[in-house]
C-alpha cells in the first residue's frame, strides 16, 4: 500500500491533540502513521503538497438518498460518491429508502458492491428496522449487520405501531445496532409540504405542526427511557424539539440527534414564492427555530450535521410546490456551508469538524474522524481562501435541485482520502478539465 | 415571488391580490364600473381584445367561474378557448408539467387558470412564454383574486368607500382561497376592519398575521358589521375530523335571520357560491333583502373584463410602439 507524506498543512484535529499546528502527516497501511515526524524507516511513496491548506479528517455524512437501486433517472451510487468524494466527504450512510428496500442482505451487498466499483467515498448502507418499511415485520437484524449494515433506520417512514417500534428497538438492541429514527409522526405530516405558521396561512400550503416533531420525539424518549438502547433522531427542525433532546441527554438517555445542513440557513420566508426547491422534509421552520438549531449544533445537544441529500431529477421539481417531490441535493454544499458557519464566528474549526466528522463517527462506533496515529486515513485537505460560486457546472452530484446555487463560499477542497487512497483531487481535475 | 406587475407597475399577470398597491385595486374596480354599461347595451361587446386568444385552462372542473370569463373574453372581442383537463389522483401533477410542455407551443395571449395545488397559477407564469399572461381562476387554497376583487366590487357598489367598513367573513377561512384573496384585497383598499368567524379548526394557524381580527363565537364576529360573507363548506370537511356535523355547524356558524339580526340593519350577505342552503346559510337569508348574491356572479362578468384588458394593455401599447 502507498506510503503517503502529507506535507506543510496545518493540521485540524477535532479530538484537539493536533489541533492548529502545521505538521507533517505521514501514512502507511491505510492509517494515520506519524504526526511531525515520520516513523522510524518511513520511505515515502507520493507527496501530497498540503502548504497553506488545512488538513482534516474526512466528513461522514449521516444521511444521504443515493437513488440506488430504483432510482438511477435521478442519480447513482457513481456519481453521487464521486461527488461526496470531491465534498470532502470520505463516508456517508446510505438511507434504507431504495427500491426494493434495504431489507435484506442482497441489497446491501448490492449497494457495496456497487460503491467499491466506484472507488470513491465509503457508502455504509443502513439497513431497514422493518421489513419494506411497512412498520409491520421485523427484519433480520443480524442479517444485515453481518451484511456491513451499521445502523438501522426507519428511513423517513416513521413505525405506526407503538408496540412494533418497541420491539424493534429491543431487538436492534440485542444486535448492538443504533437505531436512526424520522423525528415526526407520520398522521401529523401527512398531507402538508411546509411549515405551520405564517406563511403557510398566506400560501393556503397544509402546514407540518411543530407537534409533529415533539409528538414523535416523546414517544421515542419514552420508549429509549424504558429500554435503554441507543437512539438516534433523525432532522431536527424545531426549537422545542432540540429541548426535549437536551433535556433527555442531561437525565442520562443514551439519545443523539442531528440536522440537516439546509436547517441551519433556510426559514419558513424562503418558501414563500412558492420556491419547490426549498421544499423538504421536515420543512423549513421558523427563525426562532434556525436560531435554536444553530444553538444546539454549537452546545453539543446536536452531535452531527449531515447533507439530508436526495438528488433529484429536473422535473421532479418542475411543478407547483405542493405536487413538487421534496428534498435538497446537499452533497456539494455540505462543506461550503459548514465552514461558513465558522465565517459566521457560531462554531470554531475543530468543533465544526466535530459535528461533520467526529460526532457522526462515534454515533455509527467507526475509529475515524481524529488525526490521531492509529487511525484511518480519512482526510479532507481543504484550500481556505479559495472563493467560488456554487453553480451548476461546479456541480459534482447527478442532481441540481439545490437552492444554494449562486451563493458565493470561501474554501473549497483540494483533497479527500479514504484511508490513505486519494480518491479526490482537484488539481487532478482541472488538469482533465483544461 | 414571481412578478404579476410589469416595471411601470402596470399589471402583467393577476395571480393574487396580495401586495397589489391601493390605487391598481381601485383602478381595476374604476375599469369594471366603465365595463358595466357595456354589459347593459343590446350590443354587449367592445372591441379591445379583438385578434386576441385566451385559453380557459382548467385542471379543476368549475361552471360559473369559466362561463363569466368566457363571456368576459367574448364581450371583450377575444377568441376563446377551453381546455378542460381531466385529472386523476395520480396524474395531476403529471399532467401540468405535459401541459406545460405544451404551453409555449400554442400561440395565445393570455390562459385562464384553474388548478387544484397552491401556487399552480404561480408556477405557470413563471414558464409561460415572455408575452404570455396568466390569470389565476383559483389555485388549491391560496388565492382566487378575481373573485376577491368582484366581491370588493359590489361592496363598493353598495357601500361606496370601503373605509369605515367592517366586514366578516364566516366559514372554512383554512381551505378558502376566496377567502385569503378578498382579506389581501380588503385590506389593500383600506377597509375598517376584517374579521374572520370560524371554529378553531377551520382557521390556519397564525391567521391573524393576514390582518384579521379573529372570532370563534358568531355572535360576537357579526355585531355591527356592514358586510356578511360566508364560504362554502365542504362535505369531506366530516371526514377529515375537522366538523362533528352539518348540523352543528350551522347552528354554530350558519347564517339564518338571528345571526344576521346583530350585524348592522342595513348589512349585506355574500356568498362566492355555489350555496349549500341549510349548511352554511339559511334560504330566507340567502334568497333575502339583504342578499346580494346573485349581484355577485353578474358582476363577475365587468369585473373580468376589467382584469383581462388591463393585463393585456400594457403589451399592447408596446406593440404598437414598435
Amino acid at each position: 500500500m502507498t506510503r503517503l507524506h502529507v506535507h506543510g498543512g496545518q493540521l485540524i484535529d477535532p479530538g484537539g491533540a493536533a489541533a492548529g499546528q502545521v505538521a507533517d502527516l505521514f501514512i502507511a497501511g491505510g492509517e494515520i502513521a506519524g504526526i511531525g515526524q515520520a516513523p522510524d524507516g518511513f520511505q515515502t511513496d507520493r507527496h501530497i503538497d498540503a502548504g497553506g491548506c488545512l488538513v482534516c479528517p474526512g466528513l461522514v455524512d449521516l444521511a444521504v438518498h443515493l437513488r440506488e437501486p430504483g432510482g438511477d433517472h435521478k442519480a447513482s451510487i457513481d456519481s453521487e460518491a464521486r461527488a461526496a468524494a470531491a465534498g470532502g466527504i470520505t463516508r456517508m450512510l446510505a438511507s434504507p429508502a431504495t427500491d426494493p428496500v434495504t431489507d435484506t442482505p442482497a441489497v446491501v451487498e448490492l449497494i457495496t458492491r456497487r460503491a467499491r466499483q466506484t472507488q470513491c467515498t465509503r457508502v455504509m448502507p443502513s439497513g431497514a428496522l422493518t421489513r419494506g418499511l411497512e412498520g409491520e415485520l421485523l427484519t433480520e437484524v443480524a442479517a444485515l449487520k453481518a451484511a456491513g449494515c451499521l445502523a438501522l433506520s426507519d428511513g423517513g417512514r416513521p413505525v405506526h405501531n407503538t408496540l412494533v417500534l418497541r420491539r424493534a428497538l429491543d431487538y436492534a438492541a440485542t444486535c448492538d445496532l443504533p437505531v436512526i429514527l424520522s423525528a415526526f409522526d407520520a398522521d401529523l405530516m401527512a398531507g402538508t409540504s411546509m411549515h405551520e405558521g405564517w406563511v403557510s396561512a398566506r400560501l393556503g400550503l397544509t402546514g407540518s405542526p411543530v407537534a409533529a416533531e415533539t409528538t414523535a420525539i416523546a414517544r421515542g424518549l419514552a420508549l429509549a427511557e424504558d429500554s435503554g438502547s441507543h437512539i438516534h433522531f433523525a432532522r431536527l427542525s424545531s426549537a422545542r424539539g432540540v429541548q426535549m433532546i437536551a433535556r433527555a441527554r442531561a437525565a442520562g438517555l443514551n439519545v443523539t440527534a442531528d440536522v440537516a445542513m439546509h436547517q441551519l440557513f433556510l426559514t419558513e420566508m424562503d418558501v414563500s414564492g412558492f420556491n419547490s426547491l426549498c421544499h423538504v422534509v421536515p420543512p423549513l421552520r421558523g427563525h426562532a427555530d434556525r436560531e435554536a438549531l444553530r444553538q444546539a449544533v454549537r452546545d453539543g445537544t446536536i452531535q452531527a450535521i449531515c447533507s439530508d441529500h436526495q438528488p433529484h431529477e429536473a422535473d421532479a421539481k418542475l411543478a407547483p410546490f405542493v405536487a413538487s417531490e421534496p428534498g435538497i441535493s446537499g452533497l456539494d454544499s455540505l462543506l461550503p456551508l459548514a465552514l461558513r458557519l465558522v465565517d459566521e464566528g457560531l462554531l470554531s474549526l475543530p468543533d465544526m469538524l466535530t459535528r461533520l466528522s467526529r460526532g457522526p463517527a462515534d454515533i455509527l462506533g467507526l475509529s475515524c474522524g481524529r488525526l490521531e496515529i492509529g487511525r484511518p486515513a480519512d482526510l479532507c485537505i481543504i484550500d481556505p481562501d479559495a472563493t467560488w460560486w456554487l453553480r451548476p457546472e461546479t456541480l459534482h452530484s447527478h442532481g441540481e435541485n439545490t437552492p444554494f446555487l449562486g451563493w458565493e463560499f470561501t474554501g473549497r477542497v483540494r483533497h479527500t482520502l479514504l484511508g490513505g487512497r486519494l480518491i479526490h483531487s482537484a488539481e487532478r481535475e482541472s488538469a482533465h478539465a483544461s | 415571488m414571481m412578478s404579476q406587475l410589469n416595471p411601470d407597475g402596470s399589471l402583467r399577470h393577476f395571480l393574487t391580490t396580495e401586495g397589489l398597491p391601493r390605487a391598481l385595486l381601485e383602478r381595476i374596480l374604476d375599469t369594471a364600473e366603465s365595463f358595466s354599461g357595456v354589459i347593459d347595451k343590446s350590443v354587449k361587446k367592445v372591441p379591445l381584445l379583438r385578434g386576441r386568444t385566451v385559453i380557459n385552462l382548467f385542471f379543476e372542473s368549475s361552471t360559473r367561474t369559466r362561463t363569466t370569463f368566457e363571456l368576459a373574453a367574448k364581450r371583450l372581442s377575444a377568441d376563446v378557448l377551453n381546455i378542460n383537463v381531466a385529472t386523476s389522483a395520480t396524474s395531476k401533477g403529471e399532467s401540468l408539467l405535459d401541459m406545460l410542455r405544451n404551453l409555449e407551443a400554442m400561440q395565445c395571449d393570455m390562459f385562464v387558470v384553474r388548478h387544484a395545488d397552491s401556487g399552480a397559477a404561480h408556477f405557470i407564469a413563471s414558464h409561460v412564454a415572455p408575452e404570455v399572461r396568466v390569470i389565476n381562476a383559483g389555485d388549491g387554497s391560496h388565492a382566487h383574486p378575481t373573485q376577491a376583487m368582484l366581491d370588493m366590487y359590489t361592496i363598493r357598489r353598495h357601500k361606496g368607500d370601503l373605509e369605515p367598513l367592517r366586514v366578516a367573513i364566516v366559514g372554512d377561512i383554512l381551505h378558502s382561497r376566496v377567502a385569503r384573496s378578498q382579506i389581501h384585497a380588503l385590506n389593500g383598499l383600506g377597509a375598517g376592519e376584517v374579521r374572520v368567524v370560524a371554529p378553531r379548526t377551520l382557521l390556519p394557524r397564525d391567521v391573524e398575521n393576514l390582518g384579521v381580527h379573529v372570532y370563534h363565537d358568531i355572535r360576537q364576529g357579526l355585531r355591527d358589521v356592514d358586510v356578511v360573507i360566508t364560504l362554502r363548506l365542504q362535505k369531506e370537511r366530516m371526514r377529515g375530523a375537522l366538523l362533528p356535523s352539518e348540523q352543528e355547524y350551522f347552528r354554530l356558524y350558519g347564517i339564518n335571520r338571528e345571526h344576521l339580526a346583530l350585524a348592522k340593519p342595513d348589512a349585506i350577505v355574500m356568498h362566492p357560491g355555489p350555496v349549500n342552503r341549510g349548511v352554511e346559510i339559511e334560504s330566507a337569508v340567502a334568497d333575502g333583502p339583504q342578499s346580494v348574491i346573485l349581484q355577485q356572479v353578474t358582476n363577475g362578468i365587468a369585473v373580468r373584463m376589467a382584469i383581462m384588458s388591463m393585463c393585456l394593455e400594457h403589451k399592447a401599447a408596446t406593440e404598437a410602439g414598435t
